[in-house]
């Protein structure tokens, strides 16, 4: 009993072990790429170990490239994105949530479906729509169109998020006489915090990670966002594997952090988000 | 893909109109509050999200190019010509290939991952977390980080694999015709895998336990409880997870896009990818937009599966 105890533990303990390493290994491999000089890497190829530590491919990174500039690009359209998401969002989920009104579960459905919309056909069409809007090439067209993207999952994600708070609060300052916008400004929005904090990540990570309109709408260095920066490295630097494992290292890092602080509660939303409407 | 076009670009305003006076209003404005709140989400969404989804629908049915815009009416002649496409076929299997094998795969591993991090253990909270990094990271970044394993001269897979003897010279996976797609498989399947298994965690933790110890009083195995307890109480989840996966997966193109450009020749080119390169490489709007709208025409039953799903799912 006690040995077979001893052996399905162990076995479990194997497993996770394994699991762990084959999701964070290709991360271990970069990190460490990313820190070997790169005549070593000319020579012997990637390794786990690096017999020589250089910060080589970060200097030249940072000094020689245009990583900065998209770094800021993609900030900036972090920056313009994430609280309009939010501010349109909270407003949509508070009207799904408190209100009863004709049409309601139409915008539910509607909610759901279009987190389904695929950025394929919606990208040939937009890219003539930005430029009639002036908004081609631009930090500030690219961040609207992550919002929209984004905007029907926040809904859903908020939404949840404010049907787990009681209405009783709400129902006395109804009867104390508060008017709607009182209510949501007093009553609604400071319980809301962590809500839109699991839901600004989650637009953050989407905003950073986009890849193929950011691709499509942007054609300069003063635009690009990290992703298509990347990309572009990919081809421009092909034997420089120091220099682009240390971007993708610094590409990385925000969206891990971000992700590590408000995982449990973004995970819940998750779930949340495919199990009930 | 009618579900789409409805919501996305609902007139929000002329509902309440026609329906109020049907209810008994008990405060002026209350029927308006609610499309107040709602309208700057529905604008943004609408503005650019449901109108372009019409306009592409409606550059399948016309020559477009990227310069011009829409140049003349065709009416069905885009769909007939990407049919007529000796390599139509290939793109059909390619896109059932990557869509059934990296799902099907995701789901396998993904249930296997849940009922694993289901288990007690120290650190549970911060493995949880460590397991889902894949996804918060950029797909190209996860490009980037797989093209440079199997790299075929320096990558770390191909010298361990020659280190153990499997292989006598390098490998490129990621360029040989019958390794390609299954390739890309593999690196989708490593991104989407924490995913599934931590929707489906949550969902085996919402399993009541006091059900499991009833059944396992009736005299169920550990076998038992799982297959007449956990399956049918996960079963919803696992099915939207699955659907919801099926659908961005198809339209997903970043990976093959970034690591093969949907080659050699057309060996890893999907119908979303052919679409994006039709449009953008070729030039050619109305085709591209064929290519998308074809696929989202079959993937409308997986979306209209989903809703249902989803709904039932409310309503227990």
């Amino acid at each position: 009993m006690n040995r077979t105890r001893i052996f399905s533990r162990t076995a479990l303990a194997i497993a996770l072990i394994g699991w762990l390493a084959v999701i964070l290994g290709p991360y271990v491999v970069m990190l460490a790429t990313s820190v070997t000089p790169n005549e070593v890497l000319t020579r012997s190829g990637a390794s786990l170990v690096p017999p020589e530590i250089s910060f080589e491919g970060y200097r030249q990174l940072l000094t020689g490239t245009a990583f900065l500039s998209y770094l800021r690009n993609s900030l900036l359209v972090a920056l313009i994105a994430v609280p309009l998401t939010l501010a349109v969002g909270t407003g949509a989920a508070i009207a799904l949530s408190r209100f009863e009104f004709p049409g309601r579960q139409a915008f539910m459905t509607g909610v759901l479906v279009a987190q389904l919309l695929p950025a394929v056909l919606l990208v040939i069409s937009l890219q003539g729509q930005l430029r009639a809007f002036s908004l081609l090439d631009s930090r500030i067209g690219l961040a609207l169109v992550h919002a929209a993207f984004a905007t029907p999952f926040s809904v859903w994600l908020l939404k949840g998020f404010l049907d787990s708070i009681p209405r009783e609060l709400e129902e006395a300052g109804r009867i104390d006489g508060a008017s709607s916008s009182q209510v949501i400004r007093l009553l609604i929005l400071p319980l809301l915090g962590p809500g839109l904090v699991a839901a600004g990540t989650y637009v953050f990570i989407l905003t950073w990670n986009e890849f193929l309109y950011a691709l499509t709408f942007t054609a300069s260095e003063a635009t690009r966002t990290l992703p298509v920066g990347l990309q572009l490295f990919i081809g421009e630097y092909q034997i420089r594997w120091d220099l682009l494992t240390a971007g993708g290292v610094l590409a990385v890092v925000p969206v891990i952090i971000g992700f590590l602080l408000v995982q449990k509660r973004l995970v819940a939303g998750l779930a949340a988000g495919a199990v009930k409407g | 893909m009618s579900l789409l076009e409805h919501t996305s670009s609902a007139p929000a305003p002329a509902r309440p109109v026609r329906d109020a006076p049907a209810r008994k209003a008990p405060r002026r404005f209350t029927h308006r509050e609610p499309f107040l709140l709602m309208a700057p989400a529905l604008i943004l969404v609408g503005v650019f999200a449901g109108f372009p989804l019409l306009r592409s629908l409606w550059f399948a049915f016309n020559e477009a190019n990227p310069f011009q815009g829409i140049t003349a009416f065709v009416g069905l002649d885009n769909f007939t010509a990407i049919f007529r496409d000796d390599e139509f076929g290939t793109f059909v299997r390619n896109t059932a290939l990557w869509t059934f094998g990296a799902v099907g795969l995701q789901l396998t591993f993904g249930l296997l991952g849940a009922l694993l991090l289901n288990t007690r253990f120290p650190l549970r909270g911060i493995y949880r977390g460590l397991a889902m990094i894949p996804w918060a990271t950029p797909s190209v970044l996860v490009a980037l980080m797989w093209m440079w394993i199997l790299d075929p001269n320096h990558g770390i897979l191909n010298k361990a694999l020659m280190g153990l003897g499997v292989i006598d010279s390098p490998v490129a996976l990621l360029s040989q015709t019958s390794t390609a797609l299954p390739t890309l498989i593999v690196i989708d399947v490593w991104q989407g895998v924490p995913l599934f298994a931590v929707m489906i965690l949550a969902a085996l933790q919402a399993v009541p336990p006091e059900l499991k110890e009833a059944a396992s009083m009736d005299g169920a195995g550990r076998l038992g409880v799982f297959r007449h307890v956990v399956v049918p109480a996960i079963l919803p989840t696992v099915l939207i997870t699955t659907v919801l996966r099926l659908i961005w997966t198809a339209n997903y193109i970043d990976l093959p896009f970034i690591l093969t450009g949907g080659g050699p020749g057309t060996a890893s080119t999907t119908m979303a990818l052919q679409s994006y390169v039709t449009a953008y490489k070729g030039g050619d709007f109305g085709e591209g937009a064929a290519y998308a709208v074809t696929q989202a025409v079959v993937l409308a039953v997986f979306v209209v599966l989903y809703v249902r799903l989803t709904r039932k799912a409310e309503i227990r």
